[in-house]
């Protein structure tokens, strides 16, 4: 190598020791993090488990894909559809006056510093202990659900929403308002057209994640297929195990192929 | 050929012709009918039958609305002497998502680069690794808690594995996604010298995606948190047996309690990974 090359090769910051350290730290908290975790070998039936639940796999139980009653996979999946569907509509539709009290372009900045504690208050109770507290209310269900995830959507799709009202191009309105428009036209025309994309875009964002909550919400007894998938499991019911997993697969599958392919269209506009 | 081929209109088009308009010079333009009527028939249809499905009724809440107040005033009152039973399952399930992040993340490495199509010119693999990927995202960490509870024994070890499971799934596909995006010209630059695959990779496109990569590890550490504080709701570990137990006495002044320290260990991760995000830029 000639001198110039070397030259600026040592000019290279020397990163090494920063690297050994951050793998120092890393090793330490994974030995810090797994001396609680003790392998006491696997459990008397947990060999049976992996076992049955690989067949079940394998052999799920096409009948119960098949039946239309309401304790078959079509009713069970329709249902946990449903769930996420008004779910995230009314968490969606809440989301909107919340977040315009959050937005600082919008409200003063002490009442959108309230909201916002609340909008993370909301996000951080997990959906989980938001479907234990409802099914108070509306008893175990399908109903508990939705409500459920009416409120925990509110937390991040308010979150999404007040990144795009405070990006709203303010330039546009003044010109409405020296256009003489009115209040409703300037909403009409100066302020809906620039959040709309973006909102319907986070709602569908939502509607995917809120699909894999429901899923889960069904343990605690709030519908969906949840509580049957966790019935079976607890039963040990291995082929219904493999059954509802597998549509289960299938159906996040799809939908999340053509949510991001709606937003894809969203953000970049028609074809 | 001199005519053009004629753009395919959607079938919407097709049904619903476009009206025609006839400018004051002569020509003719088309423009489409709009689609908000039929998405809007289609949108009231679909909530229709969600509500008839799952047996939506604002009723019962406005009625039963009382009950509610009574369970989040409860839990709004905490019970601050229950902390010290808060404590240890609280750093169980940060344990476990520290240990189940760290391993996961180095594991979704290799299957993001497998699964990049860039790197990994061999089609049958790549759509391997990405269905491989795809499936383990699509069922849920509790489900996978549950089920590893069962196999290994309660406790934390099963929801560490359920985490490191679903940490791949998710660190890979956010990875594969912008290993996609980068500059491949060094890369091809070093191939073309001799260097191997997997040396190239290193020298040339780690240092483009190691920002990237290590940002997703902090925002996949974050989603863990929350997680893994339900895991123990099947039984595998750390503040969901809390959760489960003290819901189940109804004692929720304890739920309160256990909540606010989420709350704050919460919103004390947000601030750090924010601080370390700021270094990374």
């Amino acid at each position: 190598m000639s001198e110039n090359t070397l030259a600026k090769l040592n000019e290279e910051p020397k990163t090494l020791w920063i690297r050994l350290l951050t793998v120092a730290i890393v090793v330490s908290l994974v030995v810090w993090g797994s001396q609680s975790l003790s392998f006491s070998g696997f459990t008397s039936s947990g060999i049976n488990v992996a076992k049955g639940l690989v067949n079940g796999l394998l052999h799920p139980n096409t009948e119960l894909i098949f039946d239309l009653s309401d304790s078959g996979i079509p009713f069970l999946i329709l249902q946990t559809i449903a769930i996420a569907v008004l779910g995230t509509i009314i968490g969606a539709i809440l989301a909107i006056p919340v977040s315009f009290l959050a937005s600082t372009n919008i409200v003063p900045k002490p009442i959108a510093m309230v909201f916002r504690a609340i909008i993370l208050l909301i996000r951080t109770i997990p959906a989980l202990i938001w479907a234990l507290v409802w099914i108070r209310v509306t008893g175990p269900g399908a109903f508990c659900g939705v409500v459920t995830q009416s409120v925990c959507s509110i937390g991040m799709i308010s979150k999404m929403y007040i990144t795009a009202i405070e990006d709203l191009n303010t330039g546009i309105l003044e010109s409405l308002d020296a256009a003489g428009c009115t209040t409703f036209q300037k909403i009409r025309c100066g302020i809906l057209p620039q959040l709309s994309a973006s909102f319907i875009s986070t709602a569908i964002y939502r509607f995917d994640i809120n699909l894999k909550d429901a899923t889960i919400l069904g343990i605690v007894g709030a519908g969906g297929i949840g509580s049957p998938l966790n019935n079976a499991i607890s039963a040990g019911k291995w082929s219904n195990v493999g059954a509802f997993l597998l549509t289960l697969i299938v159906l996040v599958i799809i939908i999340e192929y053509f949510s991001t392919k709606v937003r894809a269209r969203l953000a970049h506009g028609r074809r | 050929m001199a005519k053009q081929k004629m753009l395919k209109k959607p079938l919407f088009d097709r049904i619903f012709k476009p009206e025609l308009i006839t400018l004051e010079n002569g020509h003719t333009a088309e423009r489409p009918r709009s689609r908000t009527p039929l998405i809007f028939i289609l949108f009231v249809i679909v909530v229709y039958i969600s509500i008839q499905a799952t047996g939506f009724n604002l009723n019962t809440i406005i009625s039963r609305a009382n009950q509610l107040s009574v369970i989040l005033a409860k839990i709004f009152r905490p019970n601050f002497n229950y902390f010290s039973k808060v404590v240890s399952p609280l750093i169980e399930t940060i344990k476990m998502s520290i240990v189940g992040t760290i391993v996961g993340c180095i594991i979704g490495l290799p299957m993001a680069i497998l699964a990049s199509s860039n790197i990994n010119k061999n089609k049958p693999t790549l759509l391997f690794f990405r269905f491989i990927l795809s499936v383990l995202r699509s069922i849920p960490t509790l489900i996978y808690a549950y089920i590893f509870a069962l196999i290994f024994s309660l406790g934390a070890l099963a929801g560490t594995i359920a985490i490191v499971v679903f940490t791949i799934g998710i660190v890979a596909k956010m990875l594969y996604e912008s290993i996609e995006t980068i500059d491949m010209g060094p890369f091809e630059a070093m191939q073309s010298f001799g260097a191997t695959t997997l040396q190239s990779f290193w020298a040339a496109c780690m240092p483009q995606i190691l920002p990237t990569y290590l940002d997703d590890c902090l925002y996949c550490f974050e989603l863990n948190v929350r997680a893994s504080s339900i895991l123990g709701y099947v039984g595998a570990g750390g503040l969901g047996i809390l959760i489960r137990e003290r819901t189940g006495l109804r004692a929720y002044s304890d739920l309160g309690m256990i909540l606010i320290t989420l709350f704050v260990v919460v919103w004390l991760i947000d601030v750090i990974n924010d601080y370390l995000r700021s270094k990374l830029s």
